[in-house]
């Protein structure tokens, strides 16, 4: 589904991503785990085509081939507007999801859900088809129906804030979701609502790169391949005991992985 | 002293029909000898009138195209009608008046000798840089007279409509309205000015805005006039005690348009809150001037302003907020915001704070900025192109002062307006 090789990438003039390849297939969860200033977050931002995030080296190529859809061969993901990039089916949840005050949270949605369809060809949904589709994902997800006629995350706790990222995957069901430390500031219960939004959208035909900082979130979304990202790099893969490992020893022992080679370099 | 403008205009008063009062006749004495005021002036410093005051314009044209009717479909009943400064009874529905509003043309009462209407019309303007109201003082025959009398809640917003009407010349006119609250009283006023076709006319409109104690009105403006035309408007307001003024003023049309509004707040417990928003695209050049002043204890003001400039336009705002000796325990708020969406536009936003009291809460603040990145690549991130995702964040930014007048009909009805305005704005980046 997506294919990262050797990418590099710069953010105000720094080398963030020095080399980071990642595979990942359709059904699959990735979870990336790694220390602060490893490059997690500018990875999301870089997939999904933040301004500002230049790509100096390297390539991210999107498969489409399984989804249905033959025209979707091979794309360069680079190339691509964010928009485009969501139309394809990348859905980043942000760590820090953006209040925008007075943009109705549903209108937005209906705005944004239509003009993928719109782009993908697919008809697009009217105030009914969208409500009732809305009201399902509501329901599975066990969130409230408050926050949908409020602003975009305007004045929303934390916690309200990351449930309306999952909900907002769960009515655009993306083929591809990046969760950015989507775990984050979330009390216990917060996080298995989360962890539990995001298992009942797992689909065979649909993938997850989980960033996180802390193995606590595994317990609840089972990874199928665990990456270690250090100074820009995948450094080590591995399954889910990796994780555990991690948990256990820290980032500590990581030092001695990235100095070898920045000295070789 | 050939200044084209006021020599045209003179013209127009010499044919005014007499007799004249003498106060007419001093009030364009002072204007001519004051003249049409410079960059130079501290209050028009940021907007220049020197293309305008070449201009020569007539007071009455002999080809005027009738109104679109269409424009006015929109605007319910009651309503008053004036095309280009002059009450038009056919295009007007005041027959169905709620029991204690009073609606009818300035024109009609001074025909009747009515001093009690018309006493508000005394009023002087002494300052040098008010050469517009004095004209206006001058020349003004006509114009709206809303009263509402003691204890009168009127449900149904009163429209009071100033349309430009195309015509074979330049015309300026002059309007002064009064709007007067009795004790107690509530009402909603909706003042639209627009342009019925294409035309480079100067409109002078003066507003008085009397709320008399316990006295509340929502006040709604909306200026959308030709896309050529001048518009100077001022609006004077004075609240007595425990009054609730709310208001929006929405700034979408012309190619200059100078607002001043001037609130005195005299009553203790009198309340202001202002919002408006600024919409300069094209070469348009709007320049809104407030001028508040704090006179009674526990006086409170809430101002915010949105200011958007694209194209080649400018938007002038200037927040000024006066808290004088003795309004102990007032509170004064102005925000002001404006977003730049291309090179060549240009704003000037001023907040001017001044306090003579002790005991009071002030904050002011203006910012000058682009749309905000994150939001914008927030929205993108979810499949919003990136046209329709700044186009939801302007609409947003502005929409943001209309929820002050806490009247959801009437939010829709300037959130339409609005809209339709900021279609307008190309946003492609």
């Amino acid at each position: 589904m997506l294919k990262v090789e050797n990418l590099h990438a710069r953010v105000a003039g720094k080398d963030i991503l020095k080399g980071l390849s990642l595979d990942v297939k359709a059904g699959e969860v990735h979870a990336i785990m790694g220390p602060n200033g490893a490059g997690k977050s500018t990875l999301g931002y870089v997939l999904a085509g933040r301004d500002g995030y230049e790509v100096t080296e390297g390539s991210a190529t999107w498969d489409g081939a399984g989804s249905g859809d033959a025209a979707s061969a091979e794309i360069d993901l680079l190339d691509l507007e964010p928009e485009e990039r969501a139309a394809l089916g990348v859905f980043l949840a942000f760590q820090y999801p953006v209040e925008i005050p007075g943009v109705n949270n549903t209108y937005f949605l209906r705005a944004a859900l239509n003009a993928q369809r719109k782009k993908r060809g697919e008809p697009e949904l009217d105030s009914m088809q969208f409500l009732k589709r809305v009201r399902e994902k509501l329901q599975v997800l066990h969130i409230k129906d408050d926050l949908l006629n409020r602003a975009v995350n305007e004045g929303f706790s934390g916690g309200e804030k990351k449930r309306n990222e999952i909900f907002q995957l769960a009515v655009l069901e993306p083929r591809l979701a990046i969760l950015d430390e989507t775990d984050s500031g979330l009390d216990i219960d917060a996080l298995k609502l989360v962890a539990e939004g995001v298992n009942l959208m797992r689909s065979p035909d649909r993938a997850f790169v989980v960033i996180t900082h802390y193995q606590r979130l595994l317990d609840y979304i089972k990874p199928d391949v665990v990456h270690v990202l250090a100074d820009g790099r995948i450094v080590e893969s591995g399954g889910p005991e990796l994780a555990l490992e991690l948990e256990a020893h820290g980032y500590a022992w990581l030092k001695d992985r990235i100095a070898p080679k920045t000295a070789a370099a | 002293m050939g200044v084209a403008l006021l020599d045209s205009l003179k013209a127009s008063f010499d044919a005014l029909p007499s007799p004249l009062d003498d106060a007419r006749g001093d009030a364009f004495a002072a204007a001519l000898a004051d003249g049409v005021p410079t960059t130079r002036a501290e209050r028009w410093k940021y907007t220049s009138l020197r293309a305008l005051e070449r201009r020569s314009f007539v007071a009455t044209a002999p080809l005027v195209s009738p109104v679109d009717a269409a424009l006015l479909a929109e605007i319910p009943a009651p309503r008053l009608v004036f095309v280009n400064g002059r009450f038009d009874g056919s295009l007007s529905r005041v027959a169905a008046l709620p029991e204690g509003v009073s609606l009818r043309p300035l024109a009609r009462a001074l025909a009747e000798g009515n001093t009690r209407e018309t006493s508000f019309l005394a009023r002087r303007f002494a300052r040098a840089d008010e050469t517009f109201a004095k004209l206006n003082a001058a020349l003004a025959c006509d114009g709206a007279l809303l009263s509402v009398s003691e204890d009168i809640c009127c449900a149904e917003p009163v429209h009071v409509v100033f349309v430009g009407a195309a015509a074979n010349a330049d015309l300026a006119w002059h309007v002064r309205s009064l709007i007067e609250l009795r004790r107690g009283a509530a009402i909603t006023v909706v003042e639209h000015h627009f342009a019925s076709g294409d035309h480079a006319h100067l409109g002078n409109a003066l507003m008085h805005v009397h709320l008399a104690a316990g006295s509340q009105l929502r006040h709604a403006r909306i200026q959308h006039d030709a896309a050529r035309g001048t518009l100077i408007a001022r609006t004077d307001a004075v609240l007595a005690r425990d009054t609730l003024y709310r208001r929006v003023d929405l700034e979408l049309g012309a190619a200059l348009s100078r607002h001043e509004l001037n609130v005195r707040l005299e009553g203790e417990g009198a309340r202001l809150a202002a919002n408006g928003v600024l919409l300069a695209d094209g070469r348009r050049h709007l320049d809104t001037r407030l001028g508040i002043e704090h006179i009674a204890r526990d006086t409170t003001c809430d101002l915010v302003w949105r200011g958007l400039a694209a194209g080649r336009g400018r938007a002038v705002f200037h927040g000024g907020i006066i808290i004088r000796a003795g309004a102990d325990g007032s509170d004064a708020r102005l925000s002001n915001k404006n977003v730049l969406l291309s090179e060549g536009a240009e704003i000037d936003a001023q907040p001017v704070l001044e306090i003579h009291a002790d005991e009071v809460k002030a904050a002011h603040g203006a910012t000058v900025g682009r749309l905000d990145e994150s939001a914008l690549f927030y929205l993108r991130s979810r499949g919003l192109p990136v046209t329709e995702a700044r186009r939801l964040l302007t609409a947003a930014f502005c929409r943001e002062t209309l929820s002050v007048l806490d009247d959801a009909a009437l939010v829709d009805v300037l959130g339409v307006q609005l809209d339709a305005a900021l279609a307008r704005i190309e946003l492609a980046p």
